[in-house]
């Protein structure tokens, strides 16, 4: 279906997107990769009156360290995310992540900060980047503010942004020398929304004891959720077969999935566990080979 | 109310004035006439539509022509020259690569922009630069093949024009 009419600008500048959407309420929309947006506004179910195309706006596109932060700004692309050797070196989280979004094609266009604003509860990044204690910084006419991920994905397609901000960019800390991370998907085919998702990120100290511990799901309830139990029941802890074991029993007690034409509550919960013990045992490989 | 864009397609510029909301898709087969890229889903699932938007693949049904402003966009008609079929075209034939034919421009988009990213492939990095695409005919064995194919291709013309320069 074609979508409903609407106007479209491109500004040059953070400052002119942002008072494009000022006063322009819910019926102005950003767009950046367009992959979740369009094919909803094709649908029907989204019908902006603006689209806000922020893809010209060289300075949305930082992609560098600074900081201690990986910044990731609003129109870098999961494609760009996969090709880059630092996130293939130092990132292994991110890296496994973006290398399973969607398809291949529609990561070329599709961006991590449109993905995250989107909500979907079986989104990819939401698990990712809740496990590696990312952070976001909005922007609006009146200034910019940071926020947790955990705190900016409230509930289903809904996000802490207001109507008037932007998601300028995503804040990966930088891990250290004994950090290791890994996402493990179910999906049915390649770009379909997740079965069921797990992300680990774990930083072990010198002993080898776990320091500290990201478990982010996805598809496991309205939003993207951290396991908080597991990572209670991982810290201080060495990445033992126990450890991980008791983990992954964890995750799937927390997880709250849905039964669809994926499958049944109790298929997905076990998922769950085994996924958290994939991706568990895949972080100590790296964290082993760093330390 | 409408738009004025400046596109480059298969090397030829192209000005039009579109609406918003005419997807890329519909602007190269409607406006331009270049009924080669196929519509499929029309949803972002299926890779029928897919054609080269300066160098990366895109899903031609999920981008407004206007964001192809300035751009160069690379569709199926772009393949063949005068001295005949591209590498990919005449694998797809030599191998058999396609039965109904439909999903073959997105296809053959889809593995130049792989190979001219990866120009040697392995079998699986060749399955997952297609895993966007959907053939329901072939099984896509395939189409495999005559990835493969090519890319042996265009790595020996590559390598012979180099010998030669």
């Amino acid at each position: 279906m074609i979508t409903a009419p609407f106007e479209y600008a491109a500004p040059k500048s953070l400052k002119e997107a942002l008072a494009l959407l000022r006063g322009g309420g819910s019926d102005r929309k950003v767009l950046a990769g367009g992959q979740s947006l369009i094919p909803m506004m094709r649908f029907r179910l989204a019908a902006p009156s603006m689209l806000i195309d922020i893809t010209r706006i060289p300075e949305l596109g930082v992609f560098e360290e600074e900081d201690g932060y990986l910044r990731i700004g609003a129109i870098i692309t999961h494609g760009q995310m996969e090709c880059s050797p630092m996130i293939k070196d130092r990132y292994p989280l991110l890296f496994t992540t973006a290398s399973v979004v969607a398809d291949p094609i529609v990561r070329q266009r599709g961006t991590l900060c449109g993905a995250l604003v989107h909500a979907d509860p079986a989104g990819d990044w939401g698990a990712a980047l809740i496990a590696a204690r990312a952070e976001v910084v909005i922007s609006s006419q009146s200034g910019e503010r940071r926020m947790p991920v955990d705190e900016f994905l409230v509930d289903t397609f809904t996000t802490a942004l207001t109507e008037d901000e932007v998601l300028k960019e995503v804040r990966v800390p930088v891990p250290s020398a004994r950090t290791g991370g890994n996402y493990q998907k179910i999906e049915r085919k390649v770009g379909d929304f997740a079965t069921a998702g797990v992300a680990a990120c774990v930083t072990v100290d010198d002993k080898g004891a776990i320091a500290q511990v990201g478990i982010g799901l996805c598809a496991a309830g309205p939003i993207s959720r951290r396991a908080v139990s597991a990572e209670r029941r991982l810290m201080g802890n060495t990445l033992d077969d126990a450890a991980i074991a008791a983990a992954g029993a964890q995750a799937a007690a927390e997880a709250e999935p849905v039964a669809d034409t994926r499958g049944p509550v109790d298929y997905k919960r076990d998922m769950f566990r085994v996924l958290t013990i994939r991706a568990l045992r895949a972080t100590r490989t790296i964290v082993e080979g760093r330390r | 109310m409408s738009y004025h864009i400046e596109v480059t397609v298969n090397g030829e510029r192209h000005a039009a004035d579109v609406e918003a909301r005419l997807p890329l898709v519909y602007f190269l087969r409607e406006t331009l006439g270049l009924t080669g890229t196929h519509i499929g889903c029309d949803t972002t699932t299926c890779g029928a539509c897919t054609v080269i938007v300066d160098g990366k693949p895109v899903k031609s049904c999920t981008m407004f022509a206007v964001q192809a402003d300035g751009c160069r966009v690379e569709t199926v008609e772009g393949l063949a020259t005068e001295s005949g079929l591209h590498p990919l075209q005449q694998a797809f034939w030599d191998n058999h690569g396609l039965q109904c034919g439909y999903c073959t421009p997105g296809m053959l988009m889809a593995a130049k922009a792989l190979l001219s990213r990866n120009p040697s492939p392995s079998e699986a990095e060749i399955r997952q630069a297609i895993s966007g695409n959907i053939c329901r005919c072939t099984g896509y064995q395939n189409i495999v093949k005559a990835i493969q194919q090519a890319a042996e291709e265009l790595a020996g013309t590559a390598a012979s024009s180099a010998a030669g320069a």
